[in-house]
């Protein structure tokens, strides 16, 4: 069975958590008790119906301000696959969870409130979902009990919707008007709403593609740990335990490991202690090489047809998450997966206008700013760019003292010919 | 085999297809890898529960053939079923992996505590205690554990690497940002991670993987008959020298089997004629109550018991 890994965005209020609810209880993936807990709730509240937005709202401080704080997974199944579902918040002050959500994310749901339409929020998650390398977007209008079921209303959305959808070039929008409140077109097509032909919510969750790995044809490796049991069977056992982060890798390849450049032979590849002839991402293997070089954690190992970028100077994008603001010289820490490396933040070149997805000067980043900058590192680097590379062009930024996670970040260019030209003036002199 | 007529391309290897199970795998020795990688003392929580016991699955797939490198840590309510301890001692033989045990008991002892009383006194909440001790007895940084999202509303919030306080806590409004699969376990002296690797993966997921890798279970998950009180709720608990009970309370005698074990006194069994791991994952597609609902005594006290646990320290 495939699995979907999908998250639910838009602004507070315009009915996230009740659109989770809703999908978990029409397709019977409530549990009894948990139904009883909110019937008893209802009750206690005098309200006509049960709230399903307590099904993802977990915390305390969520229930009583009826608003979602953190990300919450849910999981649920039909007969044709499995989903993993990812409630995020739709505060601004917590966009940083809303990124979090999206990062692993294949799909994602845009909510609308109908009587509301697009608005700023409407954008920024379909900037932020975008920029996260999130294929496939549904534009859920939403409350459309409220608004008498009009199409004109839909369509009006529709339409203002596609122009944020050009401007940032995705691929594939399917547009559903529903009602998470009442049920309509979330898992059953709404007899309320005849006039659209489309298929419900989930009937369209169904049949999208599933999980997609990043670039199959850049194989990348990175070693996360190396075995040495050291016993007296296996005295001069070595191997290197990772994840396969893209691609194929065979038993009998040549490769490289970066960044020391050296050159070995893949003598075998065992996945639970079996040798096996092939294996893809996101396997975990261990690889045994030929010959006794010096490897450790964090390297990565390409077969030699790759060709990585292996570099100490890169341009990113950043979601930058952290209360104290970014300014350029800044030391900290970038951790790529397994490697991690000092570094600085030597510039920062633009920032991206939510309003009008424009770039414009500045010296800072603050919280929930997405900003291009120049990093250079201590070490070599085996980046690739995120948009050729979901696992491998993305790293974070941490705080070498504190160990706080200061940034998501997006590896933009690697080769200097195409980095920034125009370095704005105030950055120019900060630096 | 090709069909008579289709080319036959001997040099084509067929592809790699993952399932969902493959991926949740892949996931959790991805991260087991990781603990490995960013801890100097790391532990894995060891229940005796099929969580924790599909957890050393995992990690043999991590990291054999070498050895764990963490040792299993067990803290004894001393409230378990002999069945769980004789097969967490068997388990850790048969693995070769070192073995922790500290007991509830001798934490009440020596902080002095208050020994739960009443009909069915749990030291659920008592373990957090001992946790803590055993925590900084042999200075674990990372403590990894069996917890699901799915299994109760505050887990579903919490991240993979969940950063603790000296004092175990962990505050949910002040959570990592959890980037892809890249963690980040840097700490301060002090804090400590908790590890989830099987976060994403669903009661009826471990079941399944329990029967793909074909994982050994003690007795007491399948139908066995049983003496058990039945408690005003209706619930099942199985009959044990723990338990305070009167006159007024109703045993009877029933074929039932655990989805969870826990601390006996507040682990309820459930009535289920499932002798199997398949007849097991047919009951569970079936089920309409929770595996929390269904057993756990602790939670239906209230409706924040978990995240106030969490916050205390809890696993
Ligand atoms: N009338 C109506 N109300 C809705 C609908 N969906 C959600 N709501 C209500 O909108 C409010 C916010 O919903 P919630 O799910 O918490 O929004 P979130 O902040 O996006 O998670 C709640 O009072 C819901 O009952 C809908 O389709 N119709
Ligand atoms: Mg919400």
């Amino acid at each position: 069975m495939d699995l979907l890994r999908f998250i639910t965005c838009g602004s507070v209020d315009d009915g996230k958590s009740t659109l989770i609810g809703r999908l978990l209880y029409d397709s019977d993936s409530v549990s009894l008790d948990v139904l009883a807990t909110l019937e008893k709730k209802r009750t206690a509240t005098n309200s006509t119906d049960v709230d399903l937005a307590l099904l993802t709202d977990g915390l305390k401080a969520e229930r009583e301000q009826g608003i979602t704080i953190d990300v919450a997974h849910k999981y649920f199944t039909t007969p044709r696959r499995k989903f993993i579902i990812t409630d995020a918040p739709g505060h601004v002050q917590y966009t940083r969870n809303m990124v979090t959500g999206a990062s692993n994310a294949d799909l994602a749901i845009v909510l609308v409130d109908a009587r509301q339409g697009v608005i700023e929020q409407t954008r920024r998650h379909t900037l932020l979902a975008s920029l996260l390398g999130i294929k496939h977007f549904v534009l859920a209008v939403n409350k459309l009990d409220l608004v008498g079921y009009d199409e004109a209303v839909f369509e009006r959305i529709v339409a203002d919707y596609q122009a944020v959808a050009q401007q940032l070039k995705l691929a594939d929008v399917v547009a559903i008007p529903l009602s998470a409140l009442h049920g309509d077109n979330v898992v059953r097509r709404s007899k309320q709403i005849a006039w659209y032909q489309g298929p419900s919510l989930l009937e369209h969750l169904e049949s999208v593609p599933a999980t997609i790995d990043a670039n199959p044809n850049e194989p990348r490796f990175q070693v996360q740990y190396v075995i040495r049991p050291q016993t007296e069977e296996l005295p001069d056992y070595r191997g290197y335990a990772g994840r396969i982060q893209s691609g194929t890798y065979r038993a009998g390849d040549k490769v490289r490991i970066w960044p020391s450049g050296l050159e070995t032979v893949i003598d075998a590849i065992e996945v639970n202690q079996q040798p096996v002839a092939a294996a893809v991402a996101p396997q975990g293997v261990i690889l045994r090489l030929r010959d006794d070089i010096d490897i450790s954690r964090g390297d990565t190992v390409v077969p030699l047809a790759a060709h990585p970028a292996v570099v100490r100077e890169f341009e990113a994008t950043l979601c930058w998450m952290d209360e104290r603001p970014l300014r350029a010289g800044r030391k900290l820490l970038v951790q790529h997966h397994a490697a991690v490396v000092k570094a600085s933040v030597t510039a920062i070149l633009q920032k991206i206008n939510i309003e009008t997805f424009e770039s414009q000067g500045t010296d800072e980043a603050k919280l929930n700013d997405i900003v291009r900058v120049r990093i250079k590192t201590a070490l070599p680097l085996v980046a690739d760019e995120y948009r050729q590379n979901r696992v491998t062009g993305a790293f974070i930024l941490v705080d070498d003292q504190t160990g706080a996670t200061l940034a998501a970040g997006l590896i933009a260019a690697t080769d200097p010919e195409y980095f920034t030209q125009e370095v704005p003036a105030e950055t120019a002199f900060s630096i | 085999m090709p069909r008579a007529g289709a080319p036959i391309l001997t040099a084509m290897p067929t592809p790699i297809y993952l399932d969902y199970l493959d991926r949740l795998e892949a996931e959790a020795i991805h991260i087991l890898r990781e603990v490995a990688g960013q801890f100097e003392r790391p532990a894995l929580l060891f229940s005796g529960g099929k969580d924790s016991i599909a957890l050393t699955r995992l990690a043999e797939k991590a990291f054999r053939p070498g050895k764990f490198p963490f040792p299993l840590v067990h803290i004894d309510t001393g409230h378990n079923f002999q069945e769980i301890i004789d097969f967490r001692d068997s388990l850790a033989a048969s693995l070769g992996e070192k073995l922790i045990v500290r007991k509830v008991e001798d934490t009440i002892r020596t902080r002095g505590l208050h020994e739960p009383g009443g009909k069915y006194p749990s030291r659920n909440p008592l373990q957090t205690y001992t946790l803590l001790d055993v925590i900084e007895e042999f200075e674990f940084d990372a403590c990894i554990g069996g917890a699901r999202r799915d299994e109760e509303k505050a887990r579903a919030k919490e991240r993979i690497f969940s950063v603790r306080d000296d004092f175990g806590q962990w505050d949910p409004k002040r959570q990592r940002p959890e980037l892809w699969n890249i963690y980040n376990g840097r700490i301060q002296k002090g804090e400590n991670v908790r590890v989830f690797p099987i976060s994403n993966w669903t009661e009826l997921d471990v079941w399944n993987y329990i029967q793909r890798e074909n994982i050994k279970l003690p007795d007491i998950y399948f139908a066995h008959e049983r003496q058990c009180v039945v408690l005003p709720s209706g619930q099942l608990l199985g009959l044990s020298e723990h338990l305070n009970l009167d006159d007024t309370d109703e045993i009877v005698s029933r074929r039932v089997r655990f989805r969870t074990v826990g601390d006996s006194t507040c682990t309820a069994a459930v009535e289920s004629g499932a002798a199997s791991i398949d007849d097991i994952i047919q009951d569970l597609l079936l089920a309409k109550v929770s595996e929390r609902g269904a057993t756990r005594l602790d939670d239906n006290l209230s409706e924040t018991g978990m995240e106030d646990r969490k916050r205390n320290g809890y696993f």
